[in-house]
């Protein structure tokens, strides 16, 4: 059953001119940060949603968990526009997404006490439950953010999280920020929680490791826009966009020793000026023509598996 | 003969809480050509082992013990005018954020002309040559264009291409790179570590690469020293420490990768997380982690010779 699905979503952000610029005939500077995204999550899945810099991964996020509006498009939560809070975001810097000056009880325990999901005298009880749960011992629920660790505190930003009881998580790089050892304990966990919970998620890394090791579909974005989708062992074994296999060449592995490098030449486009038609057609290898021209749709080349390429024919 | 020798350093930090032993006896040594990759997570000592080498360890820290010697020469018995000289001349150091090592104010050339006039006695004319054809090497298009741009100019990636182009201009017998990818983008990394290996190949510079991802170093290193608390606790080449690591840590840190093999399934983490280097105690620094720790685990390890590779654990797997 689909849980989440967005509809030709765009975000467009302009930066506002000043006097001077107005009166010099600029126009204002525009970023496509996210151009017609249409995807949909289906209940209990995991979604890894990949790409690099500047792709527009993060503002999808947001707009997923509603803290921004789309400037165009729809972003559907089990069929209506009505989120509450069954959608809840987990942030990659648990330094600074965890407010310093409250303790670890009210953090997690503030919002479903104003919410009403849990009465007064039962709010001890609960903050214990959520802290064990994401494998805090509940006696350290009287400290500071600062008492604590990277992994602790992503445990913390994990428990507050959970504490409104969501059924779609939106991760965004929840892990970048931490140690292999540290981040193998947090992918654990999340996990565990899905197990547990039954919890849907949409995972945004640039991380592939960490993609194919936790997601049921990936979907790559590329300056703005899905180059391609499909089931996780389909997309690593099967690549089809001339970026994904370029970008799966290019993850590091423990098992690749000593290779040749071979790089995709080129820069990331600023996503200011991004090039016409295909976004990727100046570092693309098999450029034609028609790829400076016209924008490749997403076509179906496998059982749900979709590619914007112009190299799949008309 | 060996590039760099470091034997037995030790750099500790006085501070008020106590003394911080944050590099407690660590050697290695890097041969003319070779990639080392210093492996290990934060707060391991291995930023303080780079800069400990290049003499750049500031108050309360200091380098209280051992020898680092650069083609057979002591550097911790240069003063500080001879250790000017042979810092960006013989042994250059790549930092993690370019953006913090560049010079905002100052033009590119500017700043390259400097550092090759600072070691060679050379002209503005052939300095701007020097530069020119630094750049080019590390994959710059048009660099005599980019030459006169700022830094504020440049992309992340670029900016990095241009710090690893002022390590090579007075081309050294070592460099030192610390995280230099862990800002980048994976395409972009990739650029950075074909241009690494590159350098290597061609100019018979040793290489130290530090860094906490395995699976870099896996790519481009030959031998690996892995670092837990301020000490190295297994080395040997790629293969055998990847293959089969001997100490239980790097065992754990490899299990801790996630990779194709194991898709969904949990990863084998290791639990707890890594002790305060604040007056921690006698023995293995690692036993309060370890699924094979034992009584003798309270004496220190040291590290054994097992055929060509060094492990410090009393109980190797």
């Amino acid at each position: 059953m689909t849980i989440l699905e967005l509809e030709r979503v765009s975000k467009r952000f302009v930066k506002p001119l000043d006097l001077a610029e107005r009166l010099a005939g600029r126009r204002p500077e525009v970023v496509q940060a996210v151009d017609d995204v249409s995807f949909s999550v289906s209940e209990g899945d995991v979604v890894g949603l990949v790409g690099e810099s500047g792709c527009g991964k993060s503002t999808l996020g947001r707009m997923v968990a509603g803290i921004l509006e789309p400037s165009a498009g729809a972003v559907r939560f089990r069929g209506g526009g009505h989120r509450g809070l069954k959608v809840q975001m987990i942030f990659q810097d648990p330094f600074a997404s965890l407010n310093p000056r409250m303790r670890v009880e009210d953090i997690v325990g503030e919002a479903p006490l104003v919410h009403g999901i849990v009465k007064r005298e039962a709010l001890g009880d609960y903050v214990d439950a959520m802290l064990a749960r994401c494998g805090l011992d509940p006696s350290v629920k009287r400290r500071y953010p600062h008492q604590f660790s990277g992994g602790q505190r992503s445990r913390i930003g994990i428990a507050r999280a959970l504490a409104v009881k969501p059924e779609l998580l939106v991760c965004d790089e929840a892990v970048a920020a931490l140690d292999v050892s540290i981040q193998a304990q947090i992918l654990n966990l999340f996990m565990q929680l899905r197990r547990d919970l039954g919890l849907t998620y949409l995972f945004i890394s640039h991380d592939l490791g960490v993609v194919e090791h936790l997601s049921d579909r990936v979907v790559i974005m590329y300056l703005g826009r899905v180059v391609e989708s499909a089931p996780a062992e389909e997309i690593f074994s099967r690549p089809n966009h001339p970026y994904t296999q370029a970008l799966l060449r290019q993850v590091p592995r423990l098992e690749t020793r000593k290779t040749d490098f071979q790089p995709i030449v080129g820069e990331i486009p600023s996503p200011l000026a991004p090039p016409p038609g295909c976004h990727f057609h100046p570092r693309c290898p098999h450029a034609m023509p028609v790829c400076k021209e016209r924008v490749p749709a997403l076509r179906e080349v496998g059982s749900g598996h979709l590619s914007a390429c112009h190299l799949n024919g008309a | 003969m060996n590039t760099l020798e470091v034997q037995d350093l030790k750099t500790h930090f006085f501070t008020r809480a106590g003394v911080v032993r944050a590099v407690d006896g660590v050697s290695f040594e890097v041969k003319p050509g070779e990639v080392l990759g210093l492996v290990g997570e934060s707060g391991c000592g291995k930023t303080v082992t780079g800069f400990s080498i290049l003499g750049l360890v500031d108050p309360p820290g200091r380098v209280v013990g051992g020898r680092v010697l650069l083609d057979g020469k002591d550097l911790l018995k240069l003063k500080e005018e001879e250790l000017r000289r042979v810092r960006g001349a013989r042994i250059a150091m790549v930092f993690q954020d370019p953006m913090m090592t560049l010079n905002p104010v100052l033009r590119i050339d500017t700043q390259m002309m400097e550092a090759v006039r600072a070691h060679q006695d050379v002209g503005n004319e052939k300095a701007f040559q020097l530069a020119k054809e630094a750049l080019e090497r590390v994959g710059i298009a048009s660099p005599e264009e980019r030459l006169r741009a700022y830094p504020h100019q440049f992309s992340g990636g670029m900016r990095q291409r241009v710090a690893i182009a002022i390590a090579m201009l007075n081309r050294p017998r070592l460099i030192i790179a610390d995280e230099p990818t862990t800002a980048l983008d994976v395409t972009i990394q990739a650029q950075i570590l074909y241009e690494a290996q590159k350098l290597c190949r061609e100019s018979g510079t040793a290489l130290i690469w530090i860094t906490h991802d395995l699976s870099v170093v896996a790519g481009l290193a030959d031998r690996i020293c892995v670092m837990y608390a301020g000490r190295i606790v297994e080395s040997g080449t790629v293969d055998e420490v990847l293959d089969a690591p001997l100490h239980p840590y790097t065992q754990g840190l490899i299990g801790s990768v996630p990779s194709r093999n194991r898709r969904g399934a949990p990863l084998a983490q290791i639990p707890g997380m890594a002790p305060s280097l604040v007056d921690l105690p006698p023995g293995c620094a690692f036993r309060a982690r370890c699924t094979r720790a034992q009584a003798a685990c309270s004496e220190p390890p040291q590290l054994q010779q097992l055929e060509e590779r060094l492990v410090r654990c009393f109980y190797p797997l």
